[in-house]
């Protein structure tokens, strides 16, 4: 087993015991902690998709989050008050089911990525990153201006959305939900990644020329990736809303972008296990260092420059060494 | 006489003041080297874009199997069946070298858009990028990282990763670059081979491999074919000798 597989079988095993121990010792705020480390850590490891193995620097994956918590927000708002989405053509009612959220939250964001993929992948480099940075700010300002959910304001749902079987009032009960989406979209992350599409948009992240003439179209492999990345964000987007039974145009500033880059970025660009690391430490630091200061970004940042500059590979890549090239 | 696979007519492509091709013809029948010779600036990095779809010329018309394929994109040409290697190495750095063989075995066959299964356990990729190293002679280093690989290995990944495309005609830009003299030598023997295979259109500074390879040779001058025709042709051609061999074929 190679360090780097340690490593990540580490990690997992902390993300079990930590909350293990919190439930035991009847500690709800470290599980609830334990459940936004896994919602940031998907919503990152969707980025990760597009950042880590295209090569893509979305500063836009906020709307997808945001459109997923938002897709949470109207369904559940219109049950809470049930009064249907739309009565004409036909008839939509809102839900307070987890799994019609998730499929919306997905199927929307899917959407977004594709339209707002199909325009901005046109371009490359610093304009990619500033049209999808336009992009998010859009969704932010049409958001701040729908004054039908929650404006400026946002929407608070009072009760948590419901699972079959599962109490999702209870903390423990929600996070095993999370972790188990996590692990299922790891998983999937995984697969992808050693897939012949997974090859081919590497090999289109290094070199474009190349792809091209082995008769394949970077293009259309970025859209693809994009389009999965998005919608994975999108899911993270849909939970995080659940988890704070709160949305708002914040969820889709950049601010939120700028954060999922930097879990990725932490933990470490194109590692699997990399968004995962970064959101833990970013939380962990979050709780520990900002009840010391609330300048406890200050110390991010050193610790974000320091990663930067001296292990590219994020904090995984620093701990584990230089990736092994897939067999 | 059988139809050339490839046949450039009448080619015009300017840079502002610079015509970098200037009325261009050539063609390549099955079964031949044509080797494009000429010297640094001659345009032959303009034509070989315009041949492969990186650059739309500004008039005249290419055609691959006898279809106009003037205003088709890289891909389209990969897809007839262009198979071509860079002057400069563009393979990717970061894979193994088994894995730069696999992505042209997966691009040729077009299976990119799967998303599940390891593309590094599915033999029928495995199997032709294993070939086409073994045939190159890099059967050894398949597991190698590609940024390890010296200069003359990227030029023999190269031409292997083209291999695995079986592509229709070839296009090499100075494959031999960098080989020392075995290499160089190996290389020339390995290509006198596939012209049987699929004919190429050879791009090389390498005089000795040229001459020794080509069944024609096309010298390019300031955007202008000067001179088309056999090894012995070109050696007697008063102009070509003027305008280029001048140094290095005096002896």
């Amino acid at each position: 087993m190679g360090r780097e597989r340690m490593f990540n079988a580490a990690m997992v095993l902390a993300l079990v015991l930590v909350p293990l121990w919190a439930w035991m010792t009847a500690e709800p705020f470290i599980i609830t902690l334990a459940t936004k480390v896994a919602i940031l850590a998907l919503a990152g490891v969707g980025l990760n998709i597009a950042l880590g193995l295209g090569g893509l620097i979305s500063l836009g994956h906020a709307a997808f989050f945001g459109i997923g918590g938002y897709a949470m927000g109207i369904l559940a708002s219109h049950a809470q008050t049930a009064t249907p989405l739309m009565e004409w053509p036909f008839l939509i009612e809102g839900t307070n089911q987890m799994p019609v959220i998730w499929l919306v939250a997905v199927v929307a964001s899917a959407l977004a990525a594709l339209i707002i993929g199909a325009l901005s992948l046109r371009t490359s480099g610093v304009y990619f990153i500033m049209i999808t940075l336009a992009f998010g700010q859009m969704l932010f300002y049409f958001a701040i201006s729908w004054s039908a959910y929650g404006g400026e304001d946002g929407l608070s749902i009072w009760v948590r959305n419901e699972f079959p079987g599962v109490n999702t009032l209870d903390p423990i009960q929600f996070l095993a939900i999370c972790y188990v989406i996590l692990g299922a979209v790891l998983v999937f992350a995984a697969r992808l990644a050693r897939s012949p599409f997974g090859l081919a948009l590497s090999a289109a992240r290094q070199t474009s020329e190349r792809v091209e003439t082995v008769g394949l179209t970077p293009f259309r492999l970025r859209l693809t990736a994009f389009v999965i990345s998005g919608a994975i964000t999108g899911l993270a987007g849909a939970l995080f809303a659940d988890l704070n039974r709160f949305i708002s145009p914040t969820m889709l500033s950049w601010h939120t972008s700028g954060e999922i880059m930097v879990f990725v970025i932490l933990g470490g660009v194109g590692r699997l296990y990399g968004p995962v690391v970064g959101a833990a430490l970013y939380i962990l630091l979050e709780h520990l260092l900002g009840g010391v200061s609330d300048y406890w970004q200050v110390f991010l940042g050193v610790l974000l420059l320091l990663i930067v500059l001296f292990a590219r590979g994020g904090l995984i890549g620093a701990i584990t060494g230089r990736e092994v090239a897939h067999d | 006489m059988t139809e050339p696979v490839l046949r450039v007519q009448n080619i015009c492509k300017s840079f502002g003041a610079l015509k970098a091709s200037d009325d261009v013809s050539l063609d390549l029948y099955p079964g031949e080297i044509h080797a494009l010779i000429g010297p640094n600036g001659a345009g032959k990095s303009t034509l070989i874009k315009q041949i492969c779809g990186g650059l739309m010329p500004d008039s005249g018309r290419i055609e691959v199997l006898g279809r106009d394929v003037t205003t088709l994109d890289t891909v389209a040409r990969a897809r007839m069946g262009l198979g071509r290697t860079f002057q400069i190495s563009s393979l990717a750095m970061e894979f193994t070298v088994l894995q730069n063989a696999v992505l042209g075995a997966l691009g040729a066959r077009g299976k990119a858009f799967r998303f599940f299964g390891n593309v590094m356990k599915d033999e029928t990729l495995l199997a032709p990028a294993r070939r086409a190293l073994e045939r190159v002679g890099l059967e050894e280093d398949a597991s190698r990282r590609t940024a390890d690989l010296s200069h003359g290995q990227r030029r023999q990944l190269e031409v292997a990763v083209a291999l695995t495309l079986e592509p229709r005609l070839f296009l090499l830009d100075e494959p031999m670059a960098g080989l020392g003299g075995g290499g160089s030598k190996a290389l020339t023997a390995f290509l006198d081979e596939l012209r049987h295979e699929a004919p190429i259109l050879l791009v090389e500074h390498d005089m000795d491999a040229v001459f020794a390879l080509a069944d024609r040779i096309s010298v390019l001058v300031y955007g202008k074919v000067i001179a088309t025709g056999t090894a012995e042709d070109i050696r007697a051609n008063a102009e070509v000798r003027r305008a280029y061999l001048g140094e290095e074929d005096a002896a």
